[in-house]
């Protein structure tokens, strides 16, 4: 199991280098300028552009820029960001907390909603529950985020206006007044993605579930004269959450980046905002932190969820 | 910020989620695992970078549509300038003597949706940075919606006439004040006005407001409070340094040791620029990059009735027709930046919210088409768009008249831009050059009737598919301008004039971010112009259109060899012209410079190197309560942010 695990993890050094400069050749082919803004601003002259370009290092061929970016970077230093002007980790510390907030909640309760449903659906299978559930997880992950969270501003905040559609970040949660407030500006958002999850997840519940019901030990259990419930809550859905678990596993990295659109949306600080405004504004030192982070992240998920396979099914051996 | 991602949400590496996901259900029948799980990874990735880099170059509608605003004042004369406030009156001024005193007002909610990320002005990325480090660093004059300068630090507005500006125009001396204290209760001195200077004469500093100090010799204290700033040759516009929007003043204690490098890399320094120590009614307690500032009052603060507010909370992000929303129908901020929104839907918001009033002021900012007086022809090679290589059809002035003949302008303002667009036919749109916009949209009414006169005239025959064609050449032309839904629509009302005069356009857009960037390997910006006809909006940032007329001088064209920096980017080649900038530069007398900027505006015009669409005043809204506010198109609009009050 030891060597198994350094195997992996001294193979993603090489995978997380091809991927570092995978990025950085992409970012820094592509056009753009992070003064673009003050193009047509004649207080702002090209040459002016130009010669803040150069002082941010940017006319560099890339492979140079890389080379620095990597040796800072092995000195843990990640350079700082062109816009603000302060150290990128800063700004993703920063972050971090409304992210794990508003996408970790949804993701949480996406897997509280989806996991009864996905049962329940697969017990009574094409029950008047299982079409609405089928109906409803359809709808979930049909409707894009920024469409149902158009339509839940438009409806709660516009209308009836009873939640707030522009999210407060200075909020501190010190009493029950104040946790209301969070609560209330949490709600839009989390349902949004919420929504999201819950329709594939439950599809996937649903699906490992009805997979492992006509199993032979299934027929076992029920003919040792067990309870139904012990049958499906003991046995098959024990059986069923393998697949699933290390689903949630590899979806964990996920959480921490972000979700894009929905930040935007409802002007969530979080890192999917972060990472977009970024790339708009070509600011390439905070783009490589996020998607490096991310990777390394992704890599690492992936052994955990290797290894957690591993231990709910006691067949599987590493050697 | 919806454009990027199609249709998912879980996160913003959802498509790659969707991959591993299927690939999981699969890879999870094999018992034993395998590497090729990982490499399976690795594509994933490659997948996502490709998707992450895609979206670097699809950015957001809103990019740099307007040039940010404005720097300084009225054509030499600091004098009032005729202000008959022009087209947009700028809402209410009221009487302040109604208001009550200091931190009377709760919390004043301002939307901008792009976010400041960072708060020291010369270092601004974009307009957000500037209006954002208003409320703290203050410029020694602001600049009113009229034109004329206001001294905030400084006792007086140097002149001629008061002794300030030296007759032969090469020095301008400022007094300060003696009873400004910054923010941390130190005295505000000529030291902190010279340390400026000297801050951003560095070039490594990579101050963005550098351009406002060229050709400066020397700035000097010639006592504690007595600047005295001289240039190396006569300046017959010596105002643009230390006022309005890039003429911020920073303290010498806080910034003394971030000359340089350090600027942006000292752990200091770095903190420095997130919270500048200032004069302004204003110091911020959070600031969060790319989110929120909020600030409170500044105790020190000169006037001490004002302001009004306790608190303000800059919000950013999102894009502007949420903020339209957010102010006009909503009514959950006070104030909402640059409400960039097609008119249609602006309106409809203004008029079904109920919460807020559209507030318009007047920019020098004008939406115009530029010609390109060389020949973009790929197959010209190293050769494209050089000055050697004239434009096949464009170099003729009654193609080029046909053109602006045929468009419809007044179409293009009132069914696209409405309250956010007068149809012009000039450049210089605003007082001292045109009092009201009946001045400005005099004779360039639509008349195809002309333009195909014209184009018969000179030798354009419609060909058998109705494009018009002469000596084996086609009236065919590429237009290119930037992502943006009003840019786009303007596009198609233009191509459809022109195919009424057998001309063919063929429409191209370009990301804000590509289109106008700086980059010399970049071929779609607006530099190269490798393109027949380009679209965007610029003016000048001050009252003085000196800089801006300048910029279309025959010397300036954007060549190769400068690497396509040049700001004549059409490459229009004019004597005449160029003889004019050569006096407007050196005339002193205000009146004269003013016959002196009509007349290149007038040659523009007559000459069709440009063809003026739309004059773009700049659109904010204000919920229904929120009063005293007096944006300035010349200066930041939060530039009398102390005055604001409920």
């Amino acid at each position: 199991m030891a060597r198994y695990l350094l195997r992996r993890l001294l193979f993603a050094i090489p995978t997380l280098l091809g991927i570092s400069m995978v990025i950085f050749a992409i970012l820094a082919l592509a056009p753009g300028d992070p003064l673009a803004q003050f193009a047509a601003d004649p207080s702002v002259p090209p040459e002016v552009r130009e010669r803040i370009r150069e002082s941010l290092g940017l006319n560099d061929p890339w492979y140079i820029r890389y080379v620095k970016w990597l040796a800072a970077l092995l000195r843990g230093d990640w350079g700082y960001s062109f816009a603000s002007r302060v150290p990128v980790l800063d700004l993703i510390v920063q972050r971090l907390p409304q992210t794990l907030q508003v996408v970790g909640v949804a993701y949480l309760v996406a897997i509280f909603i989806a996991i009864p449903i996905g049962i329940v659906s697969a017990v009574r299978p094409y029950s008047l529950f299982d079409n609405l559930a089928t109906t409803f997880a359809f709808i979930g992950f049909s409707l894009p985020t920024f469409f149902t969270g158009l339509l839940l501003i438009l409806l709660f905040s516009v209308r009836l206006r009873w939640l707030p559609f522009i999210y407060d970040s200075t909020l501190k949660v010190v009493n029950w007044e104040t946790l209301w407030l969070q609560v209330r500006q949490m709600l839009m958002p989390v349902t949004v993605l919420a929504l999201f999850q819950t329709g594939s997840l439950t599809r996937f519940v649903r699906a490992a579930m009805l997979e492992n019901l006509p199993a032979d030990y299934a027929r076992t259990a029920r003919a040792k004269g067990l309870s139904e419930q012990a049958v499906v809550l003991g046995h098959v859905f024990r059986n069923s959450m393998i697949p699933v678990v290390t689903l949630l596993a590899l979806g964990v990295p996920t959480v921490f980046t972000g979700a894009i659109v929905t930040e935007q949306i409802f002007r969530i600080n979080g890192i999917g905002e972060l990472l977009i405004k970024s790339i708009q504004n070509s600011d390439t030192p905070v783009v490589m932190a996020i998607t490096f982070i991310f990777a390394v992240l992704v890599v690492l998920f992936n052994v955990i969820a290797d290894v957690l396979y591993g231990i709910l099914d006691p067949r599987i051996r590493y050697d | 910020m919806i454009r990027c991602y199609p249709a998912l949400d879980a996160g913003p590496f959802d498509p790659v989620w969707r991959v591993v996901r299927a690939r999981w259900m699969v890879v999870r029948q094999e018992v034993a695992l395998n590497h090729r799980l990982l490499w399976s990874w690795l594509a994933a990735l490659l997948a996502l970078s490709m998707v992450l880099a895609a979206c670097g170059s699809a950015p957001p509608a809103q990019a740099p549509t307007t040039a940010p605003a404005t720097t300084a004042p009225a054509t030499t004369a600091p004098a009032p300038t005729t202000a008959a406030a022009a087209t947009a009156a700028p809402a209410p001024t009221e009487a302040p003597a109604a208001r009550p005193g200091r931190g009377a007002g709760d919390t004043l909610r301002l939307l901008y949706w792009q976010a400041p990320t960072i708060l020291n002005n010369h270092l601004a990325f974009g307009t957000k940075d500037i209006e954002a480090s208003r409320l703290i660093l203050e410029p020694l004059a602001a600049v009113d919606p009229e034109g004329n300068f206001v001294p905030l630090l400084a006792e007086e507005i140097p002149t001629v006439a008061n002794g300030g500006v030296a007759q032969d125009f090469t020095s301008i001396t400022w007094k300060l004040r003696k009873d400004i204290k910054w923010s941390d209760g130190s005295d505000f001195t000529a030291a902190d006005v010279v340390f400026t200077y000297q801050y951003c004469a560095d070039s490594k500093t990579a101050c963005t407001s550098v351009a406002a100090f060229r050709g400066i010799k020397s700035v000097e204290a010639l006592d504690e409070y007595t600047v005295k700033i001289t240039w190396e040759a006569p300046n017959s516009y010596p105002y643009q340094v230390f006022t309005s929007q890039r003429g911020a003043i920073i303290q010498r204690a806080q910034f003394e040791q971030c000359v340089g490098d350090a600027a942006s890399t000292a752990a200091d320094c770095q903190a420095a620029n997130l919270a500048p120590i200032g004069t302004g009614p204003y110091k911020v307690t959070e600031f969060k990059p790319g989110d929120v500032v909020v600030y409170e009052i500044n105790e020190r603060y000169r006037d001490p009735e004002r302001p009004f507010f306790k608190r303000v909370e800059l919000k950013g992000g999102g894009d502007a027709p949420s903020a339209a929303r957010a102010v006009l129908q909503a009514g959950e901020v006070d104030w909402a930046w640059n409400l960039q929104v097609e008119a249609a839907v602006l309106q409809q918001l203004a008029s079904q919210g109920g919460q807020g009033n559209l507030v318009t002021y007047n920019t020098a900012n004008v939406e115009r088409l530029l010609i390109n007086f060389t020949n973009p022809d790929p197959a010209l090679g190293e050769e494209r768009g050089q000055l050697s290589q004239p434009h096949p059809f464009l170099t003729d002035l009654k193609v080029r008249q046909a053109l602006a003949l045929a468009i419809d302008r007044k179409a293009i303002a009132e069914q696209l831009y409405g309250p956010a667009g007068y149809p012009t036919c000039v450049l210089l749109w605003y007082p001292p050059f045109a009092q009201s916009v009946a001045d400005i949209f005099t004779d360039c009414d639509q008349d195809v009737a002309a333009a195909n006169r014209l184009l018969d005239e000179a030798g354009w025959q419609p060909g058998p598919d109705g494009i018009r064609v002469k000596d084996g050449k086609r009236l065919s032309m590429l237009f290119q301008t930037s992502v943006n839904t009003l840019r786009q629509k303007t596009q198609e009302l233009i191509k459809a004039n022109w195919a009424a005069i057998g001309v063919e356009t063929e429409l191209k857009s370009v990301d804000g971010s590509v289109f106008f960037g700086s980059d010399p390997g970049n071929p779609d910006n607006i530099g190269h112009f490798f393109a027949d006809i380009q679209m965007y909006t610029t003016g000048a940032t001050e009252p003085d259109p000196t800089a801006h007329l300048c910029g279309w001088i025959s010397s300036a064209a954007s060549q190769k060899e400068n690497e396509w920096r040049g700001t004549n980017n059409m490459r229009w080649q004019n004597a005449g012209y160029d003889a004019l900038c050569d006096q407007l530069r050196n005339e002193l007398d205000p009146d004269r410079r003013v016959a002196i900027a009509r007349q290149m505006d007038a040659l523009i015009v007559s000459d069709v190197a440009m063809i003026p669409l739309v004059a773009r005043p700049r659109v904010a809204g204000a919920s229904k309560d929120l009063k005293g506010y007096n944006p300035s198109g010349w200066d930041a609009e939060l530039w009398d942010i102390a005055n604001w009050y409920k």
